[in-house]
């Protein structure tokens, strides 16, 4: 019970009074669990660091920094290296950020710079999120059956007529990174589109009002002064949709090819770290085990450092554009 | 009700006298009607704007001051349900017309909010924002000095140019979106309260900015604070609100040069409220 000074103060009301023991208590409750509930996350990614790093250990003994520079994946004469499929992912993902993103950011502009009707837009919006609950199989199968099939009169077009430009400079050979991509910016449009949606919303009235106040039409109201305000938002959003296409497996194990080289046109089959830990488990001897560890360890070293990255430039954004320090 | 009755009804509806400044015309405002929806926000006011000199418009709180001013730049276009009967002419041009695009009638008539907006950019970026707008070719670094300087901002801030606008206070603030406004010299200018975020230091360096702005520009000013508008405006238009009709609706009571309405109120609302009596 708290020291109440006042009690005896000749005009103070009998109905004020301190908060009851119960009330302090219910307060270092809440702030326990909530601490408790913070901390758990913290721990929990320090775990999974550690059973991972555990568990890689042997093969970072082995191999130690041979594995990031390494190109071949040969159980047989137990040499591991990673280098590819690090390409692949950095790739993969980079090429679904740009596709994805650019998609992703002007779907939110449609939806809130009154293109259509609030009503409308919301149902749209439903619908783009929608492609999110879409699970991961699902889209590699589609990507099997509809993407490759319709991208090979395209691909091969482009190989014939542009193939001295290096990105086309092969033939589709069916999976590759090409299908592998264009299904992952799909997959990361729900990300982008959802959060991006968001920064513009925040915007207060008034920076719309003061655009046009200036006599902007409204393209310009939305490049020079809209996109500029959600600057920091829409980062955040192709962040969190670099991240996710970091991660995916299951669609690109289907769609890449597990092919293990380094090759910069987009129709060459390719593999990511986490299509090699999907593919090659099943079948792994502990050797191997310990390898594809290691692997874990350095897609989860990638994603970390692109998150890292992202942030700082988030924060960069926001010191820059919104003076906040 | 027949067609007589109600324009009997409409006879007995009180009205400003009409006034005419003795100088020319900028803007020639006559709204009969403006609605918001079903909603009639605002009826009969006849606000001429005089040029080189401050309008001041003054009133209680809804109504429709800021309405009135936001008509003249087609500000309100930005309202969907927004719809008025009567004309405003800029330069003897309807600013309504079919052909005009409100972008173009917003460049010449520039405006300045209640609440301070900068954009999150630099404060340079800022002002230069209307320049490059409108694609002047000049020199940028010289146009940004001096609108900062005219909207006494250059000492504080002629160090930061990069800075982002919204680092700065309130006050700064607002006076650089007025440097932001003036940047491409725009003939009238439209200030919606643009003192009520302000301190009262603020709110003086803003005053004097405006008296020196006339000198160039014309400027129609909305404020709720009367002595603002004694010490600034040399016309005053004194709106009010009539509950009669149901609804609330504004209309302008009185319009006449500034000593005059407050010295000197024909209409006994004006004569209220200049000495204070509601607000």
């Amino acid at each position: 019970m708290a020291v109440n000074p006042f009690q005896h103060a000749d005009s103070a009301s009998s109905i004020s009074g301190p908060p009851s023991g119960s009330d302090y208590l219910a307060d270092s409750i809440f702030r326990v669990i909530a601490l408790s509930c913070a901390s758990l996350i913290v721990v929990l990614i320090l775990y999974i660091l550690w059973e991972i790093g555990g568990l890689a250990l042997p093969a970072m003994a082995q191999h130690g920094l041979g594995f990031v520079s390494g190109t071949t994946w040969n159980v047989g004469s137990q040499e591991f290296g990673v280098l590819p499929e690090i390409w692949g992912t950095l790739y993969s993902s980079f090429l679904a950020l740009i596709l994805g993103g650019t998609f992703g950011v002007g779907i939110a502009i449609f939806l809130t710079q009154d293109f259509i009707h609030a009503r409308l837009a919301a149902v749209f919006r439903t619908i783009v999120e929608l492609l999110a609950a879409i699970p991961s199989v699902v889209y590699g199968l589609w990507g099997i059956y509809v993407v490759i099939p319709m991208l090979r009169p395209v691909a091969e077009w482009l190989h014939s007529e542009l193939g001295f430009i290096p990105i086309f400079g092969t033939e589709l050979s069916g999976p590759g990174m090409a299908p592998a991509a264009l299904v992952l910016a799909i997959m990361i449009l729900p990300t982008v589109a959802a959060i991006t949606v968001d920064a513009f919303r925040r915007i207060p009235y008034k920076v719309k009002e003061a655009a046009y106040g200036m006599g902007t039409t409204r393209w310009e109201a939305i490049l020079k002064v809209m996109l500029p305000t959600a600057s920091s938002g829409i980062l955040a959003a192709l962040v969190l949709g670099f991240g996710r296409a970091l991660g995916e497996t299951m669609a690109l194990a289907m769609l890449i090819g597990n092919s293990n080289q380094i090759n910069l046109s987009l129709f060459a089959p390719a593999n990511t770290l986490a299509s090699l830990l999907a593919s090659s488990f099943p079948e792994a001897g502990q050797i191997e085990v310990q390898a594809l560890m290691y692997a874990a360890v350095v897609l989860l070293v990638i994603t970390l450092i692109v998150n890292i990255l992202g942030l700082g430039i988030q924060q960069y954004t926001v010191r820059k554009f919104e003076g906040k320090a | 009700m027949s067609a007589t009755a109600e324009a009997m009804a409409q006879s007995i509806l009180p009205t400003a006298a009409a006034f005419s400044p003795v100088g020319p015309t900028v803007i020639d405002c006559q709204l009969e009607k403006v609605f918001y929806g079903d909603f009639l926000a605002v009826r009969n006011s006849n606000v001429p704007i005089e040029k080189g000199k401050i309008t001041g418009f003054i009133g209680p709180s809804g109504c429709g001051k800021s309405t009135v001013l936001r008509s003249l730049n087609r500000m309100n276009d930005l309202i969907p349900i927004f719809r008025f009967e009567g004309h405003v002419k800029y330069h003897g041009q309807d600013v309504y017309g079919k052909n005009v695009d409100p972008v173009v009638v917003r460049r010449y008539i520039g405006m300045v909010f209640q609440q301070p907006n900068p954009f999150s950019m630099s404060i340079f970026d800022n002002v230069a924002f209307g320049l490059r707008l409108n694609r002047y070719k000049g020199n940028l670094e010289e146009r940004v000095q001096k609108a900062l300087e005219r909207a006494a901002l250059w000492k504080e801030v002629k160090d930061k140019l990069q800075k982002s606008g919204l680092s700065l206070s309130g006050g700064q603030q607002q006076r650089l979106c007025i440097a932001r406004a003036i940047a491409t010299e725009p003939d009238v200018l439209l200030m919606d309260e643009p003192c009520s975020a302000l301190d009262p230091i603020a709110t003086r360096q803003v005053e004097q900015l405006m008296l020196e702005l006339k000198e160039r520009y014309t400027v129609a000013l909305v404020t709720h604070n009367m002595q603002q508008a004694t010490r600034v405006a040399d016309t005053t238009a004194f709106f009010g609100v009539d509950i009669s009709q149901g609804g609330r609706t504004g209309y302008l009571v009185e319009m006449g040069e500034t000593s005059r309405i407050f010295e000197d109120p024909q209409e006994e609302l004006t004569k209220q409220y200049v000495s204070g009596e509601f607000s």
